[in-house]
């Protein structure tokens, strides 16, 4: 537990419609999801998933059907919509950005000034 | 595209909450059933897997709340869940939430009965199609009196009005056929109706052009009430024929129900053209101009003229006829003013009498928001650690104060409709009160929509207002402070804005309790007094001869007639006769000079006299008592020397003393020399707080008088004989209206200050107790809840019941004393003005000091009851344990 990182604010977004973009997914299957391509990295607070997921819907960037898993339990799944996709696209390139530009910051050393 | 998308979840919502609601609770069950599947295959049991999985979802109901959050629309849901929280909490302290809501009900209630009378009678009084252009004239500062000439010259000659027309209020006998009755009509000009825009209701109304000239227009017009409650509503009565004064009058129709005249206080029974004035009243001639009777002259103004243009208008009117007629007419100038309150003779008092009273109403308002404002914040004491712990479980602090305003928002709704609904009974009974029931005054008010915007408006303001008080309280708790150690028990030792505004409200209560100890004190004396004839076995039979047609020699015959029938009848004592009684309603005054005197000029003159005139017996019959020389007799008429009985303040402003004053002479303003035959004693003639008036008794034989009230003494209950005097009325002249009444009944009038001075100060007395309850009750609560900690220390340290209270309460009974006596001292001081409205208002009375004392004390128990009950039922180890 102690490596994992706490998530910034505004990035659990973006990292659900991540999961999202990879194929439909009930919620558990997104926290699985995000687990996984972090390699356990990222901590999330399992109940705080739901509103995440509740404004996504609101906001059009998921739509949510129910269906039954894969343990033969009903389940609700999420994709994306086509605005979600086009919103993840952005928010992917903006966090590339800052990430980079964060990134070089960080590492400028004091001779490259 | 978003908010289309945003509405549609929030319609959602609104119609599929539950289902929703479902839903969440399905998803987030499933969540955790999958995640516990996934626990199992690690190795657990199914009831430790569910378990780990419950715990590390975390906080479900918390995340069920967000996800209703996140789907928006949940304003409604949030505001009724608060709604629910705030009657669960509220019905927890019955005590607090009753106190509360009576003391808005009484502020708001007070508020809306007086806005309403004020809207009705100065904003928005409804009494004629557009009443907003609608003038009345006055010349001189505030008198409205015209003689008919002046007034044709002005409706004819003027440019400014859409019509001028005229009216003048009158009583006069109708019959119709076998019931006469006494009524109270308007005699108004012709176009009258059509000045005002009034259409009949039934029938039709009279119009200019049925005047032709005095007496040529024998039309009335019925007034909607009156049509029902003389007529039974009955719709042939168009066009039958009755007597009004003895004289034959065709029923046109009926105005239409919301229509009384206008005057706003005064209600008359029917409409009479004023050229038929000479068959009304044979006092004042039609067309004489030097007399002033007409009661007021109203018209709308024409589009685009001002007020400004329309006096200057009318100032030119007024010189041209004071050339034309310098003998009759005087400088005249006039200003215009609202008809309805008789102009700025009535206006201007009643407007600032209300005015005053809407002042004292918000303030009695605002003194109660502050006082409840006390006792929210003594609440949010109280409840310091179930906010700290809110806080701490991670509740937002606007959530709270929500919560806290919705509960002060709810209580200001109960008490605003409860004060509403009371002000609206209050308002009713107000409306068909009638303080006389000889003459048609009423009090026309009913509340509309503008007084429940205006209430609703004053409800809301005032719980945010009260509401408010605890805010900084909450803002300011510091969750783990509170938890860790408890509320702070600091007891504030210096004197607050808030304990002043104490002792004011008490020092107020504890005036207007004194004041109105001393004005029913006095109203009980008043019975009791002695006014210079009596009051017990007394009737009055009162009636105007002139109503059954009688004129001249025939109005003497008669009233010996009247004077000789009840005489007969059994049980009968003593029958007396008069022009008018002392105390009944009004007086007649007149200078009177000294025998000597040769200059008859008013600033000449010896005293100014209240005029009775009397038949023989009418001093026995009312039990004044004659201090010298004699009575009238049969004799004392036309043909003899003019004799008078004059009071003992008349003799000696005259003649120096009751003795000289027998025998003596002096002079009526027409130079007449009347002697003085008698001394009656001193009595109260206008009001029971008047200053001794000289009086006069005249042989009623000598100056015939058509008015005539029976004064009627007998052995037994005067009652019993009212059918008998009506009976014995009847048989002489069965078109004669009569109304009898007795000697107390008639001095309503008198009395009529003294009561409303007494019913007034005594509902602002319990406005003010409610007051002082409220804010003693909040003071107390909030000592003893910031104290309890203390307090139970020192029980357990051994303190007595006594000292705890002491300890408890001190402070709100130091200030209940500081504020009851300051109360008492001007109290005493302000019964001096009350001296003027109540018969012997004095405060030196120790049944008022010690009641005064008695209900100061008795309001400073109930105030503090609850609270020194809570401080009394500390017990110091739960206490301990929990703090």
């Amino acid at each position: 537990m102690a490596d994992q990182a706490q998530l910034l604010p505004g990035t659990l977004d973006l990292l659900i419609l991540k999961a999202a973009s990879l194929g439909p997914l009930h919620g558990y299957g997104i926290l699985l999801r995000i687990g996984q391509i972090s390699g356990q990295a990222l901590l999330i607070e399992q109940g705080a998933l739901y509103p995440a997921l509740f404004r996504l819907v609101r906001q059009g960037l998921l739509k949510a059907s129910w269906g039954v898993s894969e343990n033969n339990r009903r389940a609700k799944y999420y994709e994306l919509t086509a605005a979600g996709r086009k919103r993840f696209r952005e928010e992917t390139e903006g966090w590339n950005r800052l990430a980079t530009a964060m990134a070089s910051a960080l590492a400028a050393e004091p001779e490259e000034i | 595209m978003k908010l289309l998308g945003w509405f549609r979840s929030v319609l959602a919502k609104l119609f599929h909450a539950p289902e929703i609601a479902d839903e969440t609770d399905e998803e987030l069950r499933s969540h955790i059933a999958l995640r516990a599947d996934d626990l199992e295959r690690t190795g657990l049991d199914r009831a430790e897997a569910e378990r780990r999985a419950r715990i590390e979802f975390g906080g479900y109901g918390r995340f069920k709340e967000e996800c209703h959050e996140a789907l928006g629309g949940n304003f409604l849901e949030t505001f009724l869940s608060d709604v629910r929280f705030s009657v669960r909490v509220l019905r927890k302290s019955p005590g607090f939430t009753v106190t509360a809501v009576l003391t808005l009900a009484l502020a708001i209630g007070a508020n809306a009965v007086v806005f309403s009378v004020m809207d009705a009678l100065i904003l928005h009084p409804q009494y004629a199609p557009d009443a907003d252009t609608l003038y009345g004239l006055q010349h001189g500062s505030d008198n409205g009196f015209q003689s008919y000439p002046d007034y044709v010259d002005l409706r004819d000659r003027n440019r400014s009005f859409d019509g001028l027309a005229a009216f003048t209020v009158t009583e006069a006998g109708l019959d119709s056929g076998g019931n006469p009755s006494s009524a109270w009509v308007y005699e108004a000009s012709g176009n009258y109706f059509d000045v005002l825009r009034i259409r009949p209701y039934l029938g039709r109304v009279f119009h200019g052009s049925d005047e032709h000239g005095p007496n040529s227009a024998p039309y009335i017009v019925l007034t909607y009430g009156y049509w029902h409650s003389h007529f039974h509503g009955d719709r042939s009565v168009v066009g039958r024929v009755v007597q009004v004064n003895k004289h034959p009058f065709t029923i046109l129709g009926v105005t239409p129900p919301d229509f009384h005249g206008t005057l706003l206080f005064f209600n008359p029974d029917f409409f009479v053209p004023i050229v038929n004035h000479g068959q009304l009243d044979a006092e004042y001639d039609l067309n004489t101009r030097g007399v002033h009777w007409i009661f007021e002259s109203l018209g709308h103004l024409k589009p685009g003229v001002t007020p400004a243009q329309a006096t200057a208008d009318l100032d030119t009117i007024g010189a041209y006829l004071k050339k034309a007629y310098p003998k009759e007419e005087g400088n005249v100038t006039y200003t215009l003013a609202r008809p309805t309150l008789y102009g700025d003779y009535l206006g201007r008092p009643v407007e600032a009498f209300l005015a005053g009273l809407m002042l004292l109403a918000v303030l009695i308002l605002l003194a109660s928001c502050a006082n409840l404002g006390s006792l929210f914040a003594a609440r949010a004491a109280d409840r310091s650690r179930e906010v700290a712990l809110r806080l701490a479980l991670g509740s937002s602090r606007r959530r709270i104060l929500r919560g806290l305003f919705t509960e002060a928002v709810l209580i200001s709704l109960a008490g605003g409709a409860t004060g509403l609904l009371g002000s609206v009974v209050l308002l009713r009974g107000l409306s068909t009160w009638r303080p006389f029931p000889e003459v048609p005054i009423h009090v026309p008010v009913n509340p509309d929509a503008n007084v429940y915007l205006v209430a609703l408006l004053l409800t809301l303001a005032s719980g945010f207002l009260f509401g408010a008080v605890p805010v900084r309280q909450v803002l300011h708790t510091n969750p783990y402070e509170v938890v860790k150690s408890g509320s702070a028990g600091r007891a504030g030792r210096r004197l607050t804005l808030r304990d002043l505004l104490l002792v004011a409200q008490i020092a107020i209560c504890a005036v207007l309790v004194t004041s109105s100890m001393v004005a029913v004190r006095g109203l009980v004396r008043s019975l009791r007094g002695n006014y210079g004839f009596d009051l017990r076995n007394i009737l009055i039979m009162d009636t105007d001869l002139s109503m059954a047609g009688y004129r001249g020699d025939n109005v003497a015959a008669m009233q010996k007639h009247m004077i000789d029938a009840v005489a007969a009848i059994p049980g009968v004592e003593r029958v007396g006769l008069a022009d008018n009684v002392p105390l009944g309603s009004g007086t007649n005054e007149s200078i009177v000079f000294t025998g000597s005197a040769t200059d008859l000029r008013p600033s000449q003159a010896a005293a100014n006299a209240i005029q009775y005139k009397v038949s023989p017996g009418y001093f026995r019959a009312a039990g004044t008592a004659l201090l010298a020389g004699r009575s009238f007799t049969w004799h004392d008429d036309k043909n003899s020397p003019r004799v008078a009985v004059v009071n003992e303040e008349f003799a000696r402003k005259i003649f120096g003393s009751v003795a000289k004053a027998v025998g003596g002479y002096y002079k009526m303003q027409d130079g007449t020399r009347v002697e003085v035959v008698g001394v009656a004693e001193d009595g109260k003639y206008e009001s029971l707080t008047e200053s001794q008036w000289p009086a006069m008794f005249l042989p009623i034989l000598q100056l015939p008088s058509s008015s005539t009230f029976l004064v009627v003494r007998s052995k037994r209950d005067p009652q019993s004989l009212t059918a008998a005097i009506r009976r014995a009325m009847r048989a002489l002249d069965p078109a004669l209206p009569v109304i009898i009444q007795t000697r107390y009944q008639r001095m309503d009038f008198a009395l009529f200050g003294p009561r409303i001075a007494t019913v007034a100060l005594g509902i602002l007395g319990l406005l003010a107790a409610v007051l002082a309850i409220t804010g003693i009750f909040g003071m107390a609560a909030y000592l003893v809840s910031r104290r309890l900690r203390e307090l139970g220390i020192r029980m357990a340290l051994g303190a007595q019941r006594k000292e705890v209270l002491q300890a408890a309460l001190g402070r709100a009974f130091k200030l209940l004393a500081i504020g009851s006596v300051a109360g008492l001292v001007l109290g005493l001081l302000a019964t001096r003005v009350l001296g003027y409205i109540v018969y012997q208002a004095t405060p030196r009375d120790p049944l008022v000091l010690a009641g005064v004392v008695l209900v100061m004390l008795l309001l400073g128990l109930v105030a503090t009851w609850i609270p020194a009950q809570r401080a009394l039922s500390v017990d110091p180890l739960i206490l301990l344990r929990e703090e």
